[in-house]
């Protein structure tokens, strides 16, 4: 038994703190530290940042363009660039769609959707989710009909991210409605420019544009744009949701997200004294500190399994639940942390299009915006009911 | 003991609750947002024809002598609505605070027309370093002559935008607290405006001023008296608007789950969600005994008055917020969505915690009385 990391890994570590602190832009860097929302521009100069040195798709085998890093490597890099407060990678194509085609995809498919991805030339958004099919993807209802060459698409997708950037969509569809619920899917690749599709916006409670819907009325989309055989998309889709699920924790995110809570508790004042002087709010951290330690440790422990060559299962429900329930109460405390300072609203500011706030204005505008749009991480990719699902079915065996 | 509403209360209740159902739907609700500048709603016209503006106020001050269940009744009415209104931020408090402190003409100038709905005031406290302490303010005033300099920055004052004049705390040159009468024109008082998360209207405020010596209106004890009645009934309001927000989030909540289809059946037959809509029913009861609690505590002894509110402060705080949270949860995606009626109620639920005080403020005043309280 032994927590150390290698000496390698350590070196990796130094390696990638250097490169955070040679390329990482001051301008993107202070918006995503200050909670701002990032424009298109602004993502794809971080991605391409990342493309230059050849780290954008860490998952990817070498012979596309990965890294060849190890788990343990590329949680490492995570941890890195969230507490450097570089960007997330937008995942829906180099994380998402990518290993999808990889894996299914025909070599034309590889060699045209790639180096695209690669070199940041295509956004790509999801599309899954349908208003009547949430947790219970498989009852998805938009139709793909056989014409020809092409397949004629009707339907809505709904809680697209960030697809009002998208220039390309995938898609599940149903093309054999007479087949079981799950048979009958097929993967999609889907230009946005098609004519019939049209994209409106979603607007959270936090006020922001960050989820879409997608309206799809007689879209003609090339049987060639199919990834993998006529039937098999939930294979596909089931492939997509197993893959690359140690960062599931959001582990980086957590313990960003930590150091700023205690950051925010310092710059509070109560009765005189530091925030975070207080017992009963200090306790408060201490537990949230305590639940972090652990979910570290239970992080590596997957970590370690996968390196050595076991696929993580349903251990990722795991990872997912704490670390969503941790973010979830951190966004929490800094919410609380920061008392009648977390209730504006400086919707401009949050967008990205505002400067006239003053430090303490800056430092506190973001609060309640993250705890509100954090309640997503227990909704999105599986809600953690179902997770706990997958839990007491598979690990448990009930 | 008795929990049973008199016929008064019965009347009262009944009045407020219809009022809201037939004014504040939801898109009323958004038109009363989008309207809201100098001029004051014709909702709150209705609620000055209904006397609800005069209620609480005892008859002396020219109110109806209405008590803390009045109070209460009409808050969860408002909470029920998520009423777009400042009835506590800019009537009840700064009222509560000229009826006790302000002289005959300050109370002819502010008060009547206050009561007759003619005009909002507001009361500006928050400082960056007070967080949720009121007697402490870091606002200087100055006696120069026969009048006052007032010099410093308030933040997030609740209904500052729609305030005709501002109860300002500020310390004296003796180290006490006072608390100023200052009209919402007077030169050397700037404002930045914005609304909350929770669609309140607020703001920050500046000042660099000069006043007579009539508009201190209290200072030393008499004024922390005041402040602790009047917020002693602020957070009583509190409890209460947010059990009027829980009921509906409970209600719009459990009506989803019984109609939203996912593997085949209603997601109301899943006995993990049953067993989670259990939950949130019953935070909601224990809050609503809290609220009863708080409101019946108002005219005890002060130290009593005080532990009760502090404890239903910090209980509701915490029960507010965990329905909030199960309210989007269970609503999943849906929940997430400014469309969904129910984001709005979680966020006001989330939201008022941190108005008077939040849980943890308030459970450190339960912990730091424990032994001595009965």
């Amino acid at each position: 038994m032994n927590l150390q990391f290698t000496p390698e890994e350590n070196t990796f570590r130094e390696e990638v703190r250097a490169f955070l602190a040679d390329k990482l832009p001051t301008d993107i860097q202070r918006k995503v530290r200050l909670g701002q929302q990032l424009s298109a521009e602004e993502h794809v100069r971080w991605q391409n940042c990342l493309s230059e040195r050849g780290w954008l798709a860490p998952g990817w085998p070498v012979e596309h363009g990965g890294t060849g890093w190890s788990p343990v490597e590329k949680h490492i890099f995570e941890e890195e660039c969230a507490a450097a407060n570089a960007p997330t990678v937008v995942p829906f194509g180099v994380n998402m769609v990518a290993p999808v085609i990889i894996r299914f995809g025909s070599d034309e498919q590889k060699h045209h959707y790639l180096p695209r991805i690669l070199n940041n030339d295509d956004w790509w958004c999801q599309g899954y989710s349908e208003t009547g099919a949430g947790s219970d993807l498989a009852s998805l209802k938009t139709r793909a009909e056989r014409d020809g060459d092409h397949y004629i698409v009707n339907g809505q997708k709904t809680w697209t991210t960030l697809g009002q950037h998208a220039n390309m969509i995938f898609c599940l569809v149903r093309t054999d409605p007479e087949a079981k619920k799950q048979a009958g899917i097929s993967f999609l690749l889907i230009d946005m420019d098609t004519p019939g599709i049209s994209v409106r916006p979603i607007i959270t409670l936090d006020g922001a544009h960050e989820v879409n819907e997608v309206f799809l009325d007689d879209v003609r989309v090339p049987v060639a744009n199919r990834v993998g055989e006529e039937g098999e998309g939930w294979t596909c889709a089931k492939f997509l949701l197993t893959h690359e699920r140690t960062g599931i924790a959001g582990l980086g995110h957590a313990k960003q997200a930590l150091r700023h809570l205690k950051d925010a508790a310092r710059r509070q004042t109560h009765r005189g004294r530091p925030l975070i002087e207080a017992p009963s709010f200090r306790e408060q951290i201490a537990r949230a500190e305590l639940e972090l330690m652990a979910l570290e440790v239970t992080n590596l422990r997957v970590l370690a399994a996968a390196r050595d060559g076991g696929a993580p299962g349903a251990e990722s429900s795991l990872l997912k639940i704490r670390g969503s329930e941790l973010r979830q109460r951190l966004s929490d405390l800094t919410r609380r942390t920061l008392g009648p300072q977390a209730l504006p609203f400086f919707a401009d500011f949050l967008a990205g299009d505002d400067d006239t706030l003053d430090d303490d204005q800056s430092f506190a505008a973001a609060a309640t915006a993250q705890y509100l749009n954090r309640r997503k991480l227990s909704i999105y990719g599986g809600a953690n009911e179902i997770q706990k699902n997958i839990v007491a079915k598979t690990i448990l065996g009930m | 003991m008795d929990f049973s509403l008199n016929d008064e209360q019965r009347m009262l209740d009944e009045t407020v609750t219809r009022l809201v159902a037939d004014r504040c739907n939801p898109e009323q609700r958004r038109t009363l947002i989008q309207e809201r500048g100098t001029a004051l709603s014709s909702l709150w016209r209705t609620f000055s024809e209904l006397g609800l503006l005069a209620m609480p106020f005892s008859e002396e001050a020219g109110g109806l002598g209405g008590d803390g269940i009045d109070l209460m009744l009409i808050m969860q009415a408002l909470g029920r609505g998520l009423v777009p209104e400042a009835y506590l931020d800019g009537l009840i408090i700064p009222g509560m605070l000229l009826a006790k402190l302000a002289d005959d003409s300050q109370c002819e100038r502010w008060l009547t027309p206050l009561l007759e709905g003619e005009h909002q005031l507001a009361l500006a406290w928050h400082e960056t370093a007070s967080r949720y302490d009121i007697d402490m303010p870091e606002t200087r005033a100055e006696r120069s002559d026969e009048d006052w300099h007032l010099q410093g920055r308030k933040q997030v004052v609740i209904n500052a935008p729609g305030a005709a004049a501002l109860l300002v705390t500020a310390g004296l040159e003796d180290g006490s607290p006072g608390l100023f009468l200052v009209p919402a024109d007077s030169d050397g008082l700037t404002r930045r405006d914005y609304i909350t998360l929770d669609d309140q209207r607020a703001g920050d405020l500046d000042f660099d001023l000069t006043l007579p010596s009539s508009a201190l209106l209290a200072s030393g004890d008499s004024l922390l008296a005041a402040l602790g009645e009047t917020l002693a009934h602020g957070r009583a309001a509190l409890c209460a608007e947010a059990v009027g927000a829980m009921e509906v989030a409970c209600e719009q909540t459990l009506e989803y789950l019984k109609e939203r289809q996912q593997f085949g059946a209603p997601l109301s037959r899943q006995q993990a969600l049953q067993h989670r809509m259990v939950d949130m029913h019953l935070h909601l009861e224990q809050a609503r005994s809290m609220a009863i609690l708080a409101a019946a505590s108002l005219t005890l002894p002060e130290e009593q008055r005080d532990y009760r509110i502090a404890a239903a402060k910090a209980y509701v705080g915490e029960a507010a917020q965990f329905i909030a949270e199960q309210a989007i949860q269970l609503h999943g995606g849906m929940g997430m969505t400014e469309e969904c009626y129910v984001a709005h109620y979680a966020k006001r639920l989330i939201l008022l915690d941190h108005a008077l005080g939040d849980r943890d403020y308030h459970l450190e005043t339960v912990m730091a009385h424990l032994d001595t309280a009965a």
